[in-house]
Formats: C-alpha cells, structure tokens, sequence
C-alpha cells in the first residue's frame, strides 16, 4: 500500500454528502440521498463493495479480516495539493480502529482453499430476510430489488446438543406435517398463532372487538411469562422464543438476561413470521436469502444510487478529515491521491477514529455527545464463525436456518446461538460444498468462543491431527448419522458499534441479528437526522417502482 | 376465491358492466346469427371464441363450436396437421375462457369434449392443472377435469394419491383434495391393490393422517369430513344385511281370519287380524336394497307358492331400492286346518341379487322360521269392535302387565342375531378404532370447546354403542345413550342454527334408548280399553308420546307395532313409518306436521283405520320448504284414474285439496282426526267424508 496508485483527480470536487466506506447502511443513504437529488460521492478504500457487510472469496475475506483486525498504520501522509498556510482548513490524520479481535482461522483441508474464487463467504453473517422484513419492503421500494435475486430458505430447526435437528413448526401447514408434536402440542401451538392472529387483526381494525385483543397487562409483561400463562410446554415454549420471535438471552432466568422480550414485542416478531409465511407465492417459508450471498444487498443499492448520479470510487482510502480552522466543522476529506475533496456533510464507516478538533474556537459549537463519539459498546461483542464442508447436516436439505436456545448446549450457556447453513445452490460455494454461518452475542471473545466451538463440536467430526484418545473416543460414540467434517473454519469476534449523527455522521456496525430491521431503523433515522426536509425514497410513478410484492425475483 | 368479502359494486362498476353486457348481446346475436345458418368461417369462429372468451357460460356458443369442430372435420379428415390444429384451436379458446372464469362449467366439459377426441396431448393437460391448482388448490372443476385426465392417461390411483397427499401438507383446508382421497382410496380398497391391503391398516394409517388435521385446526370442517367417511368405512358392512323380519325369527304367529281375537287368551304382540285373508312378512335391511324377488328370496310353507309371492319395496319414492320389502301370505283355510300351526321358513342370501345401492351383493345366507296359527273367531267380537271409537285419552291406557313378558317381542329380536355371526373377526378391530377414536376426541374436547368434535363424539358413541350390541347381543345396553343425549343438547345451545338437525340425531338416539332392550320398551307399551267395553282387540299400543320426537327411527325393531301414540311430539316427518305394516291405529296428533305430502309414509300402511292427525300445522306454510320434490296433479303419482273434481266443492281452491286427496285416496279409515289445523274447516270435511267413504268418526263425532 505504499505505492498510492494514481488515479485520475475526481470531477468536481464539491459534494452535498460523502460517504466512505460501501456498507449496507452507507449504501442505502447514499441511494436515498441521490435519490432525494443530492450529489453524492461514494468512497471504498476496498475493493470490493460492502465493506463489514461484503461477501468475499475465501482469500479476500481472510485478509479482510486480518487487515481490520489489527491498528491499522495510518497512511503515509502525502503532501497536500493546497499549502497548509494558504488553507482555511487544516488536515487532521484519520485513523481506524480494529473492528473484529480473535480471528482464528483453521484450514483442515487443502479443497476450500483451492476453490478460494467460487467462494462468496458473508462477513456479518448469519443472516437472512424475512420475506415481509423492512430490508425487502425497502428494496422494492427503492427499486433496488431489480438487482437482486432471492431463492427460499427451505426450513428452520431448533439443534440439540448432540446436533439433533427438530423443526420449527412456524405456520398452520407446518404443524400439521410434523410428526414430533404430540397431537396435544398441535392443538396448543395452533391455538396460540391463533390468538395472536386474532390480537392482531382485533388491533388493526377499530375498538369493535375488543374480545379478540390481549390485555395491555399481558402486552406490558415478559413475553416467557405470557407463554407460561398460555400453558405453553416447555419445547413449544423454547421454539417459540428463540426459532420465531429470536431472542437472544435466556429469558427464564432473570439474572443472566440482558435483554427481556416483552410480549409486545414478542408478538410483533411473530407477526413479522407469519406474514412472511405465503407473502410471496414461490416462497416456502418465511424466509429468503439473496443468490451470491448477502454482499449483494449493498451492491444493488449501490447501483441505485449511481443511477442517480451518485459517484463511485473504489479503491480509494481516506487518509484526512478537512476541518475548518474558526468553527471546527469538517469541511471535506483528503483521498490517498492526495486530492481534497469538499462536502456540506460527511457519513464515514464505524472503524474511523474521528479526531477531536485541535482548536475548537467556538466551544458551543461542540455537541457534548461528541466526546463519546464512536465510542465502542465494550460491553457487546458479536462471535461469529464460518464452516465449510462437503455434505450438509441434515442430508435432505441444503438451506437452512436453525437456532440453539439457551441452555441447550451446556447448563451455563445464556445466549441463544443462531445458525444458516447455505448450499452451493445459491452461488456461495464450489458445488458439492457448505458453509455453515453462527454467531451469539457475547461480553468477551472467550465467552464467544466458547459458545461457537460448543456448537460446532455438536454438529462436526473434527479432523483429528495425531491425538489417539480423541480418535478413539469418537469411533466408541458410533453415531448412527455420520457428521460431516470441518474442512475449514473461522472464527472471529465483532465489535458492536451503534452508528450516530454528528458534524460527522457515521454508521452502525452489523448487529447480531438474523434480519437487517434493526440496522435500517438506524439508518432511516439517521437519514432523517441529516436531511430532515427530505422524504426517504419519495414514492414514485416510474415504471421500475409500480411493481408490487412480486417484484421480487424468487427462484423456486 | 376463498375467504375474501364481497364488496358492493361501485357506480363505474355498474357502467363498466353495462357497457360489457352491451358488447356481449352484439356478440351473442352475431353468434346465434351464425348458428342458425350453419356458418362455421374462421372469421364465425372468431366470433364465438370472442363471446366465449368475455363470457364463459355461454353454452349456447361453446355447442356452437362443438358443431362447427365436427362440420370442420369432416372437411379435412385426410390431413392429420389440420385436424391437430383445429382441436388445439379449441383448446386455446377454452383455456382463455377459463382464464376469464375458471370456474365455468361449460368451459371445462368442452375441454373435456376436446381430450375425448384423443388428438391432443395429455402431458399438457397435467402441466395446466398444475397451474389452476396452484392458483386455487381447492378448485373443485380443476379436481375433477384431473380425474378425468387420470383416468385418460392411466395414472394410476397411488400416484394420483400422492398429489392429494402433498396437497393436504401444503394447506390441510381443502375438502376437495380430501374428497378426492376417499374417492381414491376406496378404488385402491376394493381392487385389494397392493400396499392397500388389508383394509384395517390403511384405514388406521388414515386416521393418523388426518387426526394431524383436526388437532391442528378443529375449527376446520374439511378434516371433519374425511373423518367422517373413514368412521363409515370402519362401521359400515361391507355388503347388505338383513337386520329385522316380521314376523320375527322363532314366533308362533296366531292369524284371526275374520273379525277379532279373543284377547284374554293370546298375547298381543304375536296374534295379528286380517280382513283380507292375507298376512304381512316384511323384511327389513340395513341400507337400501333392490331385487328382493321370488327368486332371491324363498319362501317356504304347506300352503303358499313361493314363486306366487310378490315383493314390494316399501319407499315413497318411485325407485325400487328400499329398505323395508313385504310380501302378503294368504291365510291358510281356517275351516280345513282348524289350531294347526304351520311352519314357514324364509332364506336369501343363497344366491346373488339383492344388492345395496352402491352395487354390492347381499352375501350373507340368511335365514329364519316362523309359525302361523289360525283362529276362528265369532262374529260377535267383529261386529263390537266395528262400532266402537277409539280415545287416545291417558285414562284408556293401563300399563302393561308383566304376566306376558315371555312373549314380548324382544325375544325375538335376541334370536334375530343369529344372522350376524358370519361376521369377520375384524370387527375386534372395528371396536379397537372406535375406542381409541372416541378416546382422543375426548383429549381434544378436554382441550378447546369445538363443535363438530362434539358431534364427531356422539357419532362415534352412537357408532360404538351400535357395535357392542351387535358383537354381544344379549346385552342390549346402550351405555353411552345419556351422554350422546347430552352432548347433542349441548350443541343446540351453541349452534342453534342447526339444532333441528341435532334433535332430529337426539330424536334417533332416545329411539334407540326405548327400544334397546325389553325393559325400556314394555314401559312404553300399554292396553288399551274404552270405557265401554273390555277389549278392543286387546290391542297393545306402543306410547312413544311426549318425547320432543322430531323423526322416526329404530322402526326395524318396532315392525310387530299395531297401534302407535307418536302425539305430542315435534315430528316434522313420518317417513320410517311405512315399514310398520301391520299398523291399524296412529296417533299424530299434536305434532309439528305441516303439509299432507308429509303423510306420503301412510299410503303405503293399507291396514291403516283410524288416523289423527289433530293439532298439526297442515295448511299454515304455503310451501313446505323440507322437500323438495311432492306429488302434485299433474305428476303421474296419483294415477291415472284422477277423479279428483268429483270430490272438490266448485268454488274452492283445488290447490288446498289436491294433496289431501292423493294421501287419502284409496284409504280405508275408519276414524279421521283432523281438527287443529290451519286447513280444517266444514268445506274440506264435507271433502274429506267424500273422499273416504269408510269413515265412521271425524274429530269424534259419528258420522251418519
């Protein structure tokens, strides 16, 4: 990276907005400010689009890894076209900050390595969409589904700690097929989706039915509370939770859970579920997931936006923050190329270390929050990790979502874990190939580890390299279902960093979540926040956004 | 499709209609234009595929093309080429027709038309049915067109059962699918085709498929349905039984020549008066048979010919099939024979010919025995009886005495069981599923309130309780009869939309209650007797009064009744009553009838004297809406010698005497109770005296 190659000098040098860093909530405010009719210059130090949200090959994503994992050495500094005295700005150098600690990448088999190319391995996963998620309504809404292809997930599980699989009985058709709910069960699960469905309806509609609604009491208390109170069993209760309304803490102990599902929102996820269910008509279940994997999300907003005229430039790091000299404010950036660039407004990427002023004239000027700016949540982190094998884990399926509650793999376990298995059908792997996603939440990289390697150890025969009494150990098992082996894994810890708005803006890092719904109620607010006289994607009447649900391009 | 509200049409709606319709009878008349000259151009065609294809239900134009195909045909019958294109042309209208209305009738039998001709592609026909199926699973037409491919095509029934099956997983609310898989499994049942076989264990897996369904929803009736049918194909012989025969296997039956019998010495309930020197031997089934004949039925005695015998059906429609047949044996000469008593032997089932409606073979050999005795009487009991009016009043009724209980009629119903021996040994089976049946809609019941569970519950009560008596005869309990009353009370307090339907269930339940076991029904049973005079016949009546009845049934235990006190009922219906053929005394008074067509029943009861039908709401509905088809003048039901203006006073209206006339006519009663109904007045009983020239009494009054 010594050699800054040379690139031609950007044409202008005035923008309304830049933004650095091609993330999927850069992504999408650059659209949307495009498409509001602002000039946008959109800058990726990478080359690759997407940034913590890309799909990579298996050697980019390895040293994409690597490269943010470690203090990044700040860019030689070039000289600047404008002399600093003459300059009503000064430079102040802009460092990054390592964004995912404890990469652990292990390679058992030279195959995954040699097919490196036909790998695209999604940096935030696990992740897929519901098909009635913000992220899809948005697409389509922005015209950016045009660029994008879906294929269905083709069931969800609940994983045992000896990897058993049970499905996740999440609609009507679904219950009825199971075979491992007693009849009982059927009935008891059946009648709950019912009495939400009810709720629901009762609630869009006026006061009329009153009947038909759950008590605000009920709505106020803990969601595990109100499934006991339904006389829920514990299995229902468990796949309730965790596989349909995704909570990630244990919530029947108070103690360890951080965060408590409260039936109203417990019910609002269900919703969510079961309007994805039959939303689209060639989708199987609830939920999607994009064809070249998740990367491609940000890419097709990214297109959007340069249909409106947003300005792409790859390959271009950011070296300095342009700060006015009286008032502080940032004016613009430096590129590696040494060309400055102005703008009104500034959007960067979770990893920057935004500078404090060095003489901030004017300290009303200075918001208080600003102290805190980009400071990271140390409290959160995200463990993720990616698995490649050769056969999948449940032999009759290849795309699937599946989830271990809490407690499910060891007593002490206090975060669900959440997995995707993704199958060389949808264009992520070399045919005949994996890979596995899983992430949990947790408070240090020890604890995270630990829970992944649990899971995995539940679903894989690890190679064994010369250790007799593992070998031994594990032909004594005599498992009647062969478990695939691990040809390749990484493991990595992700800080959780929350996005916010400042003179300079930035955005959020991936959330633990499966869904983006989170992370884009972030970024429309922040949107709001910058341009609040502007609509986010303003409802038009061309052709490309009159399309309705089926727009979406679903392969079945 | 399913589930969305219909919403009022708007103002342009209407316009937008009117505009279309306009279009349409410009079409139309171009199209009947065309089809009365015979013109079957290309640009004809267009004309009608035009019409067609806006509005589907046009049969008129879908004949038209059918015509102008075979005229077109016969054209170019050398060119294979052109008769391919001429019939995928047809196709290609009717597939945008079905586009427009993939529902329309005529639409989907020309398609049919079309594939009979077998020039076009089957293949495609199963892709198309992909599509409409996708769009509509529950699309009945599309079911049914995919039958008829199946059948074309040769797919054979495990296949096309397998589509059912995917079907029902993808969305279980679907009773065409289900239907479908009856239709389907009771092919693969009866043809014994391998994996089908034997029948209990596809059935036992059935229940298990559906039992997913109805714990999963129980608020889905589709389900319900198909449970239903796999319960019939669990209870339900597989061939036609005879369940009952009057006079009853073992009986020594006393037959009075002329005039009545001396009571004090013969039990009432095997001693029988004719006037015609015949006797009744009926015989009574448990489904709809037809050819019961000489030859499939013999009778054997000294003194009838057997092949002499003609057997009736005793239905109010004009089919053949019925459940109850009679035949009248003539009275032996009581001069030549006096107090012998003669044996007769009846058997069936030998050989095959009695067969139930849905075509299998009463295969079961029957048979059963019985004696005749006459008895002389003297003309002094006829000519008392003769004057004597019957009161239906409580007083006139004494409670049965218990000194004739050796031979009450129940007996012989316990010997009747000897024709159910040669059932299989499956029916431990049949008893196994209906326990374990009525045991997990109990668990589902214990979990939710749900209607048609409860229904399903008292169906499968009924159904087992029906079981055990037949498995162990001599224990006639119906265990589950309190139950069963209680939960279809029950149900008409939470739907009282239907609750006719389930009192008439409960009527059939507390029927069967009574006449379950001898106790029960020598409670009902009472002597009758006039203030004036001992005996009259020493009648036994059944008193099946103030029961809240709303129909008729168990009538194969009741064949032995000669007087029945149904009054005080809720009987909307009489029909079952025309079994009873030895039935010379009917109280109805007091009941919920409502027309004279509702009586059809008693035309068939020829012993029939004295009738009342008092307090009825015979008159007060115009139409009776419970039946759909009735007798009426110009119908050729009430024959052809129609007397009917003899009797019909000149200025009243025909249409209020017309029914009355065809149930009475041809009656020989000899007391009529009438009064209490909205079409009594002095006009219609002049009419009626008119009519039934016999009548001695009419509403108690003695006539002169």
């Amino acid at each position: 990276m010594d050699e800054t190659p040379s690139y031609p000098p950007i044409e202008p040098t005035d923008f309304d907005l830049i933004v650095v860093g091609t993330g999927l909530p850069q992504s999408v405010i650059a659209a949307a400010a495009s498409s509001a009719g602002k000039s946008v210059l959109h800058l990726d130090s990478n080359s690759f689009y997407g940034s913590h949200f890309s799909s990579l090959n298996l050697d980019e994503f390895s040293s994409f890894l690597t490269s943010q994992s470690a203090v990044h050495s700040s860019h030689p500094n070039p000289p600047s076209s404008v002399a600093a005295d003459a300059a009503e700005y000064v430079a102040l150098d802009l460092k990054t900050r390592p964004m995912y600690s404890d990469v652990e990448i292990t390679s058992h088999s030279s195959d995954p390595v040699e097919h490196s190319r036909k790998f695209n391995l999604d940096v935030s996963g696990p992740r897929v969409l519901f098909c009635a998620d913000a992220a899809v309504d948005l697409m389509l809404k922005s015209g950016a589904s045009q660029y994008l292809e879906f294929k269905s997930i083709d069931a969800s599980f609940v994983c045992d700690a000896d990897g058993r699989f049970s499905t996740v009985p999440d609609s009507r058709a679904a219950i009825f097929k199971d075979r491992s709910l007693s009849l009982t069960e059927k009935n008891q699960l059946m009648r709950f989706f019912k009495l939400i469905q009810g709720h629901l309806a009762a609630s869009d509609e006026a006061e009329n039915d009153s009947n038909a609604r759950i008590s605000e009491d009920d709505l106020e208390s803990p969601f595990v509370e109100f499934l006991n109170k339904m006389r829920l069993p514990p299995k229902i209760k468990s796949m309730i939770l965790y596989a349909i309304a995704m909570a990630d803490y244990d919530q029947d102990s108070i103690e360890v859970c951080k965060d408590v599902l409260d039936t109203k929102i417990g019910i609002d996820r269900l919703a969510l579920y079961h309007s994805s269910v039959g939303r689209f008509p060639n989708a199987l279940g609830a939920l999607i997931y994009p064809i070249y994997g998740q990367g491609e999300l940000t890419q097709a907003f990214c297109r959007r936006a340069a249909v409106k005229g947003c300005i792409y430039v790859l390959r271009m790091p950011v070296i300095a923050l342009l700060m006015e000299k009286e008032s502080g404010h940032c004016k613009g950036v430096r590129l590696a190329s040494g060309q400055d660039i102005f703008s009104q407004k500034l959007l960067v990427d979770p990893s920057f270390i935004v500078p404090v002023p060095v003489a901030p004239s004017q300290p009303d000027c200075m918001p208080e929050s600003s102290q805190v700016i980009n400071l990271v949540d140390a409290k959160q982190k995200v463990a993720r990790g990616i698995c490649i094998m050769k056969s999948s884990l449940k032999p009759d399926v290849s795309n699937f979502v599946f989830v271990y509650p809490p407690r499910s793999l060891y007593p002490e376990q206090a975060m669900a874990i959440r997995a995707v298995q993704i199958g060389s059908n949808l264009g992520v792997c070399p045919s005949g190939m994996f890979v596995l996603y899983l992430s949990t939440l947790c408070n240090d990289a020890t604890q995270g580890k630990e829970l992944l390697q649990a899971a995995i150890k539940s679903l894989f025969t690890l190679p064994v390299s010369g250790n007799p009494e593992n070998s031994s150990s594990v032909h004594s098992e005599n498992m009647e279902e062969v478990k695939p082996t691990l040809l390749w894994s990484a493991l990595y810890t992700q800080e959780l960093v929350m996005g916010s708005f400042e003179s300079i803006s930035s955005t959020s890092m991936p959330d633990g979540n499966l869904n983006y719904n989170v992370l884009l109620d972030a970024t429309v607010k922040l949107f709001h926040q910058m341009y609040p006289q502007e609509e986010f994607f303003p409802e038009t009447t061309s052709p490309e956004n009159v399309e309705d649900d089926d727009g979406l391009s679903l392969e079945s | 499709m399913h589930g969305r509200p219909r919403k009022a049409p708007k103002p342009e709606d209407a316009a937008a209609s009117a505009a279309k319709a306009e279009k349409l009878r410009a079409l139309q008349s171009q199209l009947l234009h065309n089809h009365h000259n015979q013109i079957y151009t290309k640009e004809a065609l267009e004309i009608s595929a035009k019409l067609l294809e806006a509005n589907p239900e046009s049969y008129t134009a879908w004949n038209y093309r059918k015509l102008a195909v075979e005229h077109n045909l016969s054209h170019s019958e050398s060119d294979p080429d052109t008769v391919k294109s001429i019939f995928s042309e047809e196709l290609r209208v009717v597939e945008n027709s079905l586009k427009q209305n993939f529902k329309s009738y005529g639409a989907w039998h020309h398609r049919k038309w079309v594939l009979s001709k077998g020039h076009s592609s089957v293949d495609h026909e199963l892709q198309l049915l992909d599509r409409f199926q996708r769009a509509d699973s529950r699309n009945f037409h599309a079911w049914n067109y995919r039958r008829f491919i199946a059948a074309l095509k040769g797919i054979p029934d495990e296949e096309e059962l397998k589509y059912t099956t995917k079907l029902i997983e993808t969305n279980f609310s679907n009773y065409s699918a289900w239907h479908n898989r009856s239709v389907l499994l009771s092919h693969l049942l009866q043809n014994k085709v391998k994996g089908f076989f034997p029948k209990e264990k596809v059935l036992v897996e059935e229940y298990e498929f559906v039992h997913q369904a109805l714990f999963t929803d129980p608020d889905d009736q589709s389900g319900w349905f198909y449970h239903l049918w796999l319960l019939d194909q669990t209870v339900k012989p597989e061939t036609p039984l005879l369940v009952s025969t009057w006079p009853a296997h073992g009986s020594d039956i006393i037959v009075s020549a002329e005039g009545c019998l001396d009571g004090r010495a013969l039990s009432p309930f095997t001693s029988f008066h004719s006037d015609a020197g015949t006797f009744p031997l009926i015989l009574y089934f448990n489904e709809a048979v037809e050819g019961v004949n000489s030859s499939t039925v013999t009778v054997k005695s000294v003194f009838t010919e057997n092949k002499d015998l003609v057997w009736k059906p005793l239905a109010t429609s004009k089919s053949c099939a019925a459940q109850a047949w009679v035949t009248h044996l003539n009275v032996p000469d009581v001069k030549l024979h006096p107090s012998t008593a003669y044996p007769i032997e009846v058997n069936l089932g030998d050989s095959q010919g009695i067969i139930s409606l849905s075509g299998s073979h009463c295969s079961h050999p029957s048979r059963f025995a019985f004696t005749v005795c006459v008895q002389p009487l003297s003309s002094k009991h006829a000519e008392r009886q003769s004057v004597e009016m019957i009161l239906w009043r409580d007083v006139n009724f004494h409670f049965y005495d218990a000194h004739v209980q050796e031979s009450s009629p129940i007996a012989y119903f316990d010997r009747l069981s000897i024709k159910k021996d040669h059932e299989p040994a499956a029916s431990k089976w049949h008893a196994k599923t209906l326990v374990n049946e009525i045991a997990l809609v109990r668990q589902l019941l214990s979990e939710i309130d749900c209607k048609i569970g409860k229904l399903t519950l008292a169906r499968l009560l009924m159904a087992h309780d029906a079981m055990v008596s037949y498995m162990a005869p001599h224990s006639h309990k119906k265990v589950h009869s309190e139950e069963v009353l209680q939960l279809y009370s029950d149900l008409m307090e939470l739907d009282p939309m239907h609750s006719q339907y389930y009192k008439e269930a409960q009527s059939l339940v507390l029927l069967q209650q009574v006449t379950s076991n001898r106790e029960s029904l020598l409670k009902h049973c009472c002597h009758h007797r006039v203030s004036t005079s001992s005996s009259v016949g020493n009648s036994v009546c059944l008193r099946l009064n103030n029961l809240s009845l709303s129909r008729i049934g168990c009538v194969e235990q009741l064949l032995w009744v000669q007087m029945l006190d149904l009054s005080h009922n809720e009987l909307r219906s009489i029909d079952g009553l025309e079994a009873m053929q030895l039935l010379s005394f009917l109280n109805l008074s007091h009941n919920k009838l409502s027309s004279f067509t509702a009586l059809e029943p008693l035309r068939l009861l020829k012993l029939l004297k004295v009738l009342d039908i008092s307090y009825n709401e015979i008159g007060a509905h115009p139409v009776d809406t419970r039946r759909y088809l009735c007798s009426s003048p110009l119908s050729h039901t009430v024959g052809s010698d129609w007397n009917f203006n003899e009797f019909v006073p000149d200025d009243a209206k025909v249409t209020n005497y017309w029914e009355a006339f065809a149930i009475f006519r041809g009656f020989n009663l000899t007391q009529l109770d009438i009064v209490g109904n909205a079409i009594t007045d002095e006009k219609f009983k002049s009419f009626l005296i008119k009519v039934l020239p016999t009548l001695k009494w009419v509403d108690g009054e003695e006539l002169h």
